[in-house]
């Protein structure tokens, strides 16, 4: 795993586009974290207190089950979601080392979610593309 | 992975309390915890313990406050120590940037602090890491131990086993009692620090201070 080096610039794109998810899909709260459950960006309505603790257990939920996948040979299971009655969860890849967690409640509905998480993950995959080809060439 | 922020001039470190079962890992973060003031400490997270035995992992944010022109911020978390949890430490140990190993003083324990010792070096390796590039603190814990009926290992007698070339710091001390917890705690943090900015600032011609 590779540090990493945020600018001033990605970090106001990348809230950027967290804050069109929020506005596109109804969700409520939308964390970008590393694998290591390190937080790099957040938006949304959720308690500031709680929301270093739902980086930390989403990357080790995360590996723990990657690892699971991994036992039966596959990969990774691609989609993974937690509904509860009120709020539901959905997490994503980004690229390598990231993910993206989406929280919702009962306003809105997993497709529409699971559709602006994608278009939301395209933006930021290119910038971290960029993001790393610029501070190389610094 | 240590993360930089040039928007907030923040750096974020992950540091691990590694060690073998029942050595004191949880109770180092228990200890720092109720030590910290509350505009340093995030929320202790335990989660999965059965009785005192760590299942998955403990985990304690914090916010160091400001070295030169940088904001510290440090993410604490310890392993599950018993040896089947292996999955589980090689998770908590991804992308960690300084390690505290947590010895056991009691003499029974001697071996269980080797093997986990070898365990930390293999799990780092699978990572691409090796134990003498990344900052480490060794604590022998458990030294108010010392005088009562349970046989301790001298801390001479540790030293041999783990630190044979005198290579990393290490400290005696009792997690319970609070003895030796802050030292340990000061030195693996400020090792830390300045691994992650001489990594990440130095490319760019720059330090903490300047
Ligand atoms: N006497 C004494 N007991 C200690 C000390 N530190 C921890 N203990 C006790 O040792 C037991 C295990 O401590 P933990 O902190 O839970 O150990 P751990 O390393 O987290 O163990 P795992 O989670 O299984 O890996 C507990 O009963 C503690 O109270 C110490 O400094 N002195
Ligand atoms: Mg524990």
């Amino acid at each position: 795993m590779a540090d990493l080096i945020l600018t001033k610039q990605t970090l106001d794109r990348i809230d950027q586009v967290l804050q069109s998810l929020l506005t596109a899909s109804g969700a409520h709260t939308v964390l970008l974290i590393d694998k290591a459950g390190q937080l790099i960006s957040f938006q949304g309505t959720m308690d500031q207190e709680k929301v270093a603790s739902l980086a930390a257990l989403t990357a080790a939920n995360y590996g723990a089950t990657t690892a699971i996948a991994r036992l039966f040979g596959e990969e990774e299971f691609t989609l993974l979601f937690h509904k509860g009655k009120e709020e539901n969860i959905h997490f994503s890849n980004v690229g390598e080392e990231y993910l993206m967690i989406t929280v919702f409640n009962n306003n809105t509905h997993l497709g529409l979610v699971r559709l602006e998480v994608r278009k939301g993950l395209e933006h930021i995959e290119a910038m971290f593309a960029e993001n790393l080809r610029q501070w190389f060439n610094t | 992975m240590a993360i930089i922020s040039f928007r907030s001039d923040e750096i974020h470190c992950k540091i691990v309390y590694y060690g073998p079962g029942r050595g004191g890992k949880t109770t180092n973060l228990i200890t720092i915890h109720k030590a910290l003031g509350h505009q340093v400490r995030g929320e202790l997270l335990s989660i999965d313990t059965a009785g005192d035995r760590t299942l998955f992992f403990d985990f304690l944010p914090m916010d160091l406050g400001s070295i030169g022109k940088f904001r510290i911020k440090i993410s604490l978390y310890t392993v599950p120590g018993q040896v089947r949890y292996n999955d589980t430490r090689k998770l908590v140990l991804k992308g960690v940037d300084g390690i505290v190993f947590v010895a056991d003083s009691l003499e029974a324990r001697k071996g269980n602090n080797v093997e986990s010792l070898g365990n930390l070096r293999e799990n780092l390796q699978d990572q691409g890491k090796s134990l003498s590039d990344l900052p480490l603190v060794l604590q022998y814990n458990k030294r108010d131990l010392a005088g009562s009926k349970v046989a301790l290992l001298p801390v001479e007698e540790m030293e041999a086993d783990l630190n044979s070339n005198g290579h990393y710091p290490s400290f005696p001390a009792s997690a319970l009692k609070g003895d030796g917890v802050r030292e340990t705690f000061k030195k693996i943090c400020m090792m830390t620090v300045v691994d992650v900015s001489a990594r990440l600032l130095k490319d760019r011609g720059m330090s903490l201070t300047g």
